[in-house]
């Protein structure tokens, strides 16, 4: 399950959130600020695919014989 | 008259006991005294009303699932039958369920739980997780039935619909509800990957809420390591887990609108992001332009002809010329030079003594005749003179020694 990818989107929307406002301070060298919009941009678009992303099956949580948590696909 | 045993007599009033319809499952209310729970986790106390008591017992497979604290003093309704113990010849309540009797009763032993649990300090505020503003996983634990979860569902999925959401069935209600929140709680915590747990139900009586309030679920909230959003009931229930949880949303509909951000909002916002870029970097282009117009109107870019090639034609120019002066200068030179060798060169030419009437004389052998004897009458001898040849014969030879 891991949810890397979520985790990378609250950075990458942070490490967006950072890039504007570094843009915006405005004192930044012509080529920085070229780097860091290319980056931004770059992010906005992997953010926007994270946002369309499809709907996900929802998993049933049940205790296994073993005391363990056992999944079960359902489609509700 | 025939004498019968203790043990008949006692087997005799626990047949009849037995035998009554009403005796074998009824409820009774009274209040409690002499509470004591053994070793063995069965639970013993004396129900009284003011004008009569009862003992009561309740073992321990029954005790596990009350879902409040028993204490002397507290009014309650017990669920049971009554039977005669044979070894101390005493009828018993065996008690199955034990409930607060009356609101004020339930309030009573909320209140006491309440300050027990804060005591302990699983209410604490230091100790609240903060829930993820993007979680990729929820646990829900409530009933898989009803419009509760539904709604819950369909608000999360509307929202944020890349959320994965995992649901810990449970009873939220009745004898068995404290048990399987509990249990939900814990086995999401046992799921790697969960990042956000609501456990919640709809709205309903303090007694149909009372899972919420029960020390079992009120720990396990405490003790989950993933955040737990509590939602139940309604905006003016409160319960125990809502003070344990790391957040209390009003009813389960808000807890979903809580758990995750609305897709729709991020968007905008990630747009307003790219437009604020976009922006800053035209302004800075505008700045950077503008600084190269300018370095653009400078004479040296605006005519690089005349400020670069110009001056350096001039100085080439004024090269070639003191070249050409030094060139010159040095051909004159040589000529005058050359002028006077050659004038000195004439002088010692025997062509030049030729022009002043000399002339050389050669014999037949081509040699240059210096003596007569050198020659016999009658040899052709040939003379060279300034301009011409002439081929001459000796007639006479005078031999003198003219030197």
């Amino acid at each position: 399950m891991g949810n890397n990818k979520d985790v990378s989107f609250e950075k990458a929307l942070a490490r967006l959130e950072e890039l504007v406002s570094k843009l915006e301070e405005g004192n930044l060298p012509l080529e920085e600020s070229l780097e860091l919009f290319a980056e931004g941009i770059e992010l906005t678009k992997k953010c926007s695919r994270h946002l369309e992303e499809a709907e996900k099956q929802i998993n049933i949580l049940l205790e296994g014989g073993d005391g363990k948590p056992v999944l079960r696909e359902e489609d509700m | 008259m025939p004498f019968i045993t203790v043990r008949e007599l006692t087997l005799r009033i626990k047949e009849l006991l037995e035998s009554d319809f009403l005796l074998g499952n009824l409820w009774v209310k009274g209040e409690i005294s002499n509470y004591k729970k053994a070793a063995s986790g069965h639970i013993y106390f004396t129900l009284k009303d003011s004008y009569s008591c009862v003992r009561v017992v309740m073992f321990r497979s029954r005790a596990r699932n009350l879902q409040f604290g028993l204490e002397n003093g507290l009014s309650v309704r017990v669920n049971g039958y009554v039977t005669v113990f044979e070894r101390d010849g005493q009828y018993q309540l065996y008690a199955e369920r034990i409930e607060p009797d009356g609101e004020g009763a339930l309030y009573a032993a909320l209140e006491k739980l309440k300050q027990k649990l804060a005591a302990e300090g699983l209410f604490d505020q230091a100790s609240k997780k903060k829930p993820p503003s993007f979680p990729g996983c929820i646990g829900l634990v409530t009933s898989p039935t009803g419009a509760v979860i539904r709604d819950m569902i369909n608000i999360l999925r509307r929202r944020w619909p890349a959320v994965r959401i995992i649901l810990a069935p449970a009873a939220v209600q009745g004898e068995t509800a404290p048990e399987e929140v509990a249990r939900g709680i814990r086995l999401l915590n046992q799921m790697p990957g969960v990042d956000l747990i609501i456990a919640g139900r709809g709205g309903g009586s303090l007694e149909e809420l009372w899972a919420f309030n029960t020390e079992i679920v009120v720990r396990s909230i405490a003790a989950s390591t993933i955040p737990v959003i509590s939602a139940v009931g309604h905006e003016t229930d409160f319960t125990l887990s809502d003070l344990a949880a790391d957040l209390r949303a009003p009813t389960p509909s808000a807890a979903a609108e809580l758990a995750v951000p609305d897709r729709v909002e991020i968007k905008r916002m990630i747009d307003m992001h790219r437009v604020r870029m976009t922006r800053c970097i035209q302004q800075k282009k505008a700045v950077y332009r503008q600084r190269l117009e300018q370095c653009a109107k400078n004479r040296v870019l605006a005519r690089p002809l005349e400020t670069i090639c110009d001056q350096r034609r001039m100085v080439l120019d004024q090269l070639e010329r003191q070249l050409g002066k030094v060139v010159q200068g040095s051909v004159k030179e040589s000529a005058g030079k050359i002028a006077l060798l050659a004038g000195r060169l004439d002088t010692l030419s025997p062509l030049a003594t030729l022009a002043r009437g000399y002339s050389l004389a050669f014999g037949p052998d081509g040699k240059v005749l210096r003596e007569a004897r050198q020659i016999k009458t009658g040899d052709s001898v040939t003379v060279r003179l300034h301009r011409g040849v002439l081929k001459c014969e000796v007639r006479e030879i005078n031999k003198t020694n003219d030197s």
